[in-house]
């Protein structure tokens, strides 16, 4: 989280273990996160200011990362929606088979995305389950960048119902009640007071849909069809220039792709930031 | 606003959470609704906001009856125990949300609204507080804004549960006589949750003692404190103790000493007898007067309270004395109420 105070050290505090915690994080996170980060930039780098540029704004990576990300986005915001309603139905209402719901929604985490990708294309091919009822619309939902986002929701839906579900059922009644007894009915306490004080959960959320949704590859490459320029997206593009042996390519795709990614999730956690503070969550 | 109350029944899952409770509460009064937990009162009053609908029996606010009316038609401020603001809304925002949330043609404008907020903030006495959100408040400073909210509808009746059971003792006090003297100029029909009988009676023009979803006894606090109705509002309101005795032709054995009390209404048998530990004197003369080995000692504030075993069941009576009081350590003591109260057995 962003505007944390690095305690003085040395200071006295009922919660020994400061230091040995510190050092142990920053150990772990250098290992399994930041070294590997760290060689990749340092590869992109290695490539030379004019190499670099040239690669990156190649059309076909412009057009790749423009995919990835835009499908994510969409994939995200969907998520954010149906997330939250599904959370909602699962928080506020008793019905039969409730807990099979609720088990059911994290079976996207436990399938392997190649079977996912599999499963989806068949269902969604002219001629499969569900594309069936679309073709004669002239909609074409596998191999195009809708069957893209079908992939993308499908595997990053857990993330909002999961981070909106406890906050959700924590929320306390009587704020709702005093709504009421304020003359506010049921849509303005929605509106006005429920979906604020869930704001924050539902950003963690779409920020890890989100990322999610950017870095999927497994399920995307069976159902997206992968013509460049049209349904290529981004991490398959990384494969496609490692299999044709240029490295440098590759890499400057990934380091690209970082760039992105990190400017848009710390964008969101500083927005959540900012709302924490402004709700006196912990306060 | 008169409210009245007609035989009212709730039943939660089957379970009655309130028994048949008439209750008329007249136009700009403050009274309290006072009983152990479970005895029913926070549910007879969120029946009265509409928070909760009843099971039988009917409502009436002023002549019409309200029943059936949601609780955004009722126009009550209701004001909750844990506050329940709005976390993400400054409290000027916090006052000015029943006035938001009107509908567009009654709606006065954003202007008109943070005035009036501004008003009601200053009646509340935090003025200049406006801008602050809630968890940058104390607890009595967030009830006191939970109140204004309240007010900020102009509601027909004010309706608060336990609005100061989660304050410390010290801003509990100051916030009582504060309310007190906001309904004196207001004049708002208030009723008010406790659990705290001193709070109910310093505070409340009457009070409603409640036990196992049945009002006790109403009454102002002199009548409460002086007549008790039934053994529970005895022993509820104020210290007691309580002695089996036996009454035979008005007459009052204690175990098979007569005692010097007459009981000339009370059936021959069984009876109760409560004593008030401050309504007893120590004697020296046996005649008549209750006798007690000395149990325990303690003090309270300006009192010493000796503990007094009587008779062979040993049962316990408290006895109060001057603070001056020494040397009552052990040995057995007689004492001789001035007041008591006898009820038949149950």
């Amino acid at each position: 989280m962003v505007g944390f105070a690095l305690p003085r050290l040395k200071q006295p505090s009922v919660i020994p273990g400061f230091a040995p915690t510190l050092g142990f994080t920053v150990l772990y996170l250098s290992i399994i996160v930041l070294i590997p980060l760290g060689a990749l930039i340092l590869k992109a780098a290695g490539l030379g200011f004019g190499d670099f540029i040239a690669l990156a704004t190649a059309s076909r990576t412009l057009a790749a990362l423009q995919l990835s990300f835009l499908t994510a986005l969409v994939a995200a915001s969907i998520n954010a929606v149906f997330g939250l309603l599904i959370a909602w139905v699962l928080v506020r209402y008793d019905f039969p088979g409730r807990r099979v719901i609720d088990a059911v929604i994290d079976l996207p985490f436990a399938l392997p995305t190649a079977v996912a990708g599999i499963a989806l294309t068949s269902l969604y091919t002219p001629n499969g389950w569900i594309g069936q009822f679309f073709a004669p619309l002239g909609l074409k939902v596998a191999y195009t960048p809708i069957g893209i986002v079908v992939a993308l929701t499908f595997v990053s839906l857990p993330f909002v119902v999961r981070t909106v579900e406890p906050v959700l059922r924590d929320l306390d009644r009587e704020v709702e009640e005093a709504a009421a007894t304020l003359g506010a009915g049921r849509f303005a306490t929605v509106t006005r007071v429920i979906l604020p004080a869930l704001l924050p959960a539902l950003l963690t959320g779409y920020a890890l849909a989100l990322a999610r949704a950017i870095g999927e590859y497994g399920s995307v490459v069976f159902i997206a069809g992968n013509i460049p320029y049209v349904s290529e997206i981004a991490p398959l593009l990384i494969v496609i220039r490692l299999e044709e042996f240029n490295y440098a390519g590759a890499t400057a795709v990934a380091a690209l792709m970082l760039a992105i990614s990190f400017a848009m999730l710390l964008t969101i956690n500083l927005i959540q930031a900012y709302s924490r503070r402004r709700y006196g969550h912990g306060a | 606003m008169e409210i009245s109350v007609r035989s009212l029944r709730k039943e939660f899952d089957r379970t009655p959470a309130l028994n048949g409770v008439s209750l008329d509460i007249q136009s700009g009064e403050l009274i309290a609704l006072l009983g152990p937990s479970g005895s029913g009162k926070t549910t007879l009053l969120r029946l009265i906001a509409g928070l909760e609908f009843p099971t039988a029996g009917s409502i009436f606010f002023g002549d019409e009856d309200a029943s059936h009316k949601s609780v955004q038609d009722r126009h009550v401020g209701f004001v909750f125990q844990h506050y329940a603001l709005f976390k993400h809304m400054s409290v000027l925002d916090n006052i000015g949300f029943g006035l938001k949330v009107r509908p567009r043609g009654q709606r006065p404008s954003d202007a008109e609204v943070r005035k009036r907020a501004g008003d009601l903030l200053d009646l509340v006495q935090l003025p200049g507080l406006g801008n602050r959100f809630p968890h940058q408040l104390s607890g009595g400073q967030r009830q006191r804004v939970a109140l204004a909210r309240a007010l900020a509808i102009q509601p027909q009746v004010l309706l608060l549960d336990e609005p100061f059971g989660a304050l410390d003792a010290k801003v509990r006090k100051e916030l009582r006589r504060w309310l007190r003297e906001l309904h004196d100029r207001t004049g708002h029909t208030t009723v008010f949750v406790t659990h705290d009988q001193e709070e109910a009676m310093e505070m409340s023009d009457r009070v409603v003692v409640m036990s196992q979803g049945r009002i006790e006894q109403v009454g102002t606090p002199d009548e409460i404190y002086d007549q008790p109705a039934s053994p529970f509002v005895y022993a509820f309101i104020g210290d007691s103790s309580e002695l089996s005795v036996r009454v035979d032709r008005g007459a009052v054995y204690l175990e098979d000493a007569a005692l010097a009390l007459v009981a000339p209404d009370l059936p021959d048998g069984p009876a109760r007898l409560f004593l008030r530990p401050h309504d007893l004197t120590i004697t020296d003369d046996p005649a008549g007067a209750i006798a007690g080995r000395v149990a325990g000692v303690r003090r309270q504030a300006g009192a010493r309270v000796v503990e007094l075993e009587v008779g062979a069941k040993g049962e316990r009576i408290e006895v109060a004395l001057p603070e001056t009081e020494r040397g009552m350590e052990n040995g057995t003591h007689m004492v001789r109420p001035r007041k008591w109260q006898l009820y038949p057995a149950a």
